[in-house]
């Protein structure tokens, strides 16, 4: 079986987020980015399926900032092949454009099965994997936390729903499926395995196809939630703070006295 | 083209979601602006009880079938697409859920109309649609400006007052013939309840929630020891579940539990708007994290920027001594 992983960088929320002068988009020269934290869960998934029942899998992505280092994590972690599409930046910023540009790369590669993350901190326009699917004609279901096969020709995804309740379908092949956790918490790749990653394999380079599709809607203002929003913010020491914190919980009757 | 305004019913065992209702209250203010009409459409099987649920709506769109109950993806698209074809609504709401995330994508490429995702809300500004995403984990919202005549608005949950568009009574309600469909794709096999654990969170009163910044499994007992001070649980984030830190019968959010503790102390999260969903409803909420910029302090009534390292341990002591 052939597994296709899309994956794409997304700025890391850990750092801060700073506006352009514009207002309307990230200042994007500081940006650090990362994996999508929903892709790295497709790709254990992929990894894992392969682990057990055998298979090829192929991580695909835009060339986007820091993405070789990315792709090289996902060959030192197991991943068979790293394609990185050059030239895509018409498709940055919109899932949609996104999906068009890997519809087009996907026809010259097999995959039976197309993992990625069912969303990510960017999709302003809507989420990648239905995108694709509908793009390649495929069947698709989103919020997946488990995949199975069932026989040649399908696969069992167990779709999340609110409560812990989870629907069981059974998917032909091929299909795309939006990846909400892998089985298992993603592996670690050590450093000196992706190190080593860069110097004996090679990412393969393939020129990304002009969008046909865009987001149809264009952003006039991106701005912070209101400032400090509802919560009365409590300062001093730790041990000043717990005073706080303690005569607070006291006036509410929730701890003893 | 109409002045229309549609919502897609979702509904899961015979029970609407409530993110329905508040759609129904968003979708009246967007009728109104255009001076259409709301339309609520739904596809599945037997649905004439959930229909006098709809009062809020002007009319009930529903395209029944033995194929499409229960719900999956392939089938519903295909319903939905072909009501949406017909009636050709301005906007059509979906719920940015599970199912929402299938069908709202799913019919904008279908009907080659936009998507905008994650909104908090969507207004009329003279002709043109203006919608509000919430992005980035909750840290920034994006105002965009919708082009072409349909559009699809996916609303996050606690977007507005379910009140609003709860409201029994008989609204019109059309059947649409089911289009016909090639072999389906995907198959419906069973539902699978969660399996019960150890504690019932969503009956607590006292809830220490932990998330990303808890680093290691190891920092557990931090967290443990200020939950059993309070006389309370532990509960947790997403991402504490996924790395299998917790047990997935302590998720609180969009695919976990909702829960309405008296207390609930949020430690190390930083606040998605998948995680408010499932907590926003708490009688007091405080909570603690070191980045100042948390979506997390926009619902909290008590909030301390600072490591929960640092400051969980102090007040655990503090209760203790004072018990």
């Amino acid at each position: 079986m052939d597994i296709v992983v899309p994956i794409k960088m997304v700025p890391d929320l850990v750092e801060e987020l700073e506006i352009d002068s514009e207002g309307r988009d990230l200042d994007r020269s500081s940006l650090k980015l990362r994996i999508s934290e929903w892709d790295e869960q497709a790709v254990e998934e992929a990894l894992l399926l392969r682990d057990k029942h055998g298979a090829r899998v192929t991580v695909i992505a835009l060339d986007t900032g820091d993405v070789d280092e990315t792709l090289f994590t996902c060959l030192a972690k197991g991943a068979d092949r790293a394609i990185k599409l050059l030239g895509g930046e018409a498709a940055q910023g919109s899932s949609r454009a996104t999906a068009s540009v890997l519809a087009k790369a996907l026809k010259g590669i097999p995959h039976d099965l197309v993992l990625t993350g069912v969303q990510a901190v960017d999709d302003r326009d809507g989420q990648v994997a239905v995108f694709l699917a509908e793009a390649l004609g495929l069947p698709h279901v989103s919020v997946v936390s488990g995949v199975e096969p069932a026989g040649p020709n399908a696969v069992v995804a167990r779709q999340e729903y609110a409560g812990g309740v989870m629907a069981e379908f059974e998917v032909d092949l091929p299909c795309v499926l939006g990846i909400q956790a892998a089985r298992e918490a993603p592996r670690y790749a050590p450093v000196s395995r992706v190190r080593q990653a860069m110097k004996t394999l090679k990412l393969e380079a393939a020129a990304a196809a002009a969008p046909d599709a865009g987001a149809g809607s264009t952003v006039r203002r991106l701005a912070k939630p209101d400032a400090g929003g509802r919560a009365e913010i409590l300062e001093g020491s730790p041990e000043e703070v717990a005073e706080k914190l303690y005569a607070i919980l006291k006036g509410k009757g929730l701890v003893k006295s | 083209m109409s002045q229309d305004v549609a919502v897609v019913i979702e509904h899961l065992g015979g029970k609407i979601a409530d993110i329905v209702f508040e759609m129904l209250g968003t979708g009246r203010e967007l009728a109104t602006s255009t001076g259409g009409k709301l339309l609520a459409v739904a596809a599945g099987q037997g649905l004439a009880p959930l229909a006098k649920e709809l009062g809020a709506a002007d009319a009930v769109l529903l395209c029944q079938g033995a194929g499409l109950e229960p719900y999956t993806p392939d089938a519903h698209q295909q319903a939905l697409a072909a009501v949406l074809t017909a009636r050709a609504p301005r906007i059509t709401l979906v719920g940015n859920t599970s199912i929402g995330m299938d069908l709202g994508a799913g019919l904008a490429a279908a009907l080659g109309w936009p998507l905008v995702a994650y909104c908090r809300g969507a207004r009329l500004e003279g002709g043109t649609l203006v919608a509000t995403s919430q992005i980035y984990g909750g840290k920034l919202l994006a105002e965009a400006a919708v082009a072409g005549e349909h559009a699809i608005v996916s609303m996050l949950a606690g977007s507005s007052p379910a009140e609003a568009g709860r409201a029994a009574g008989a609204s019109a309600v059309e059947e649409i013939a089911v289009p016909a469909g090639g072999p389906r794709r995907v198959r419906f096999r069973r539902l699978i309840q969660p399996a019960a654990g150890d504690v019932d969170i969503t009956r607590e009163g006292v809830l220490v929630s932990v998330g990303r910044g808890l680093q290691s499994k190891d920092n557990l007992p931090v967290v443990e020891e200020l939950a059993r001070a309070l006389g309370g649980t532990v509960s947790a984030s997403r991402p504490i579940v996924d790395q299998g830190w917790l047990p997935k019968t302590r998720q609180v959010g969009k695919s976990g539990m909702t829960v309405k503790p008296k207390l609930y102390v949020a430690v190390g999260i930083s606040g998605a708007p998948e995680h408010l969903e499932g907590m926003r409803g708490a009688e007091l909420i405080v909570a603690v994290n070191t980045d100042a910029n948390a979506p997390i302090f926009t619902v909290a009534h008590y909030g301390v920027v600072g490591d929960l390292f640092d400051v969980l341990p102090p007040l655990t002591e503090k209760i203790k001594a004072s018990a």
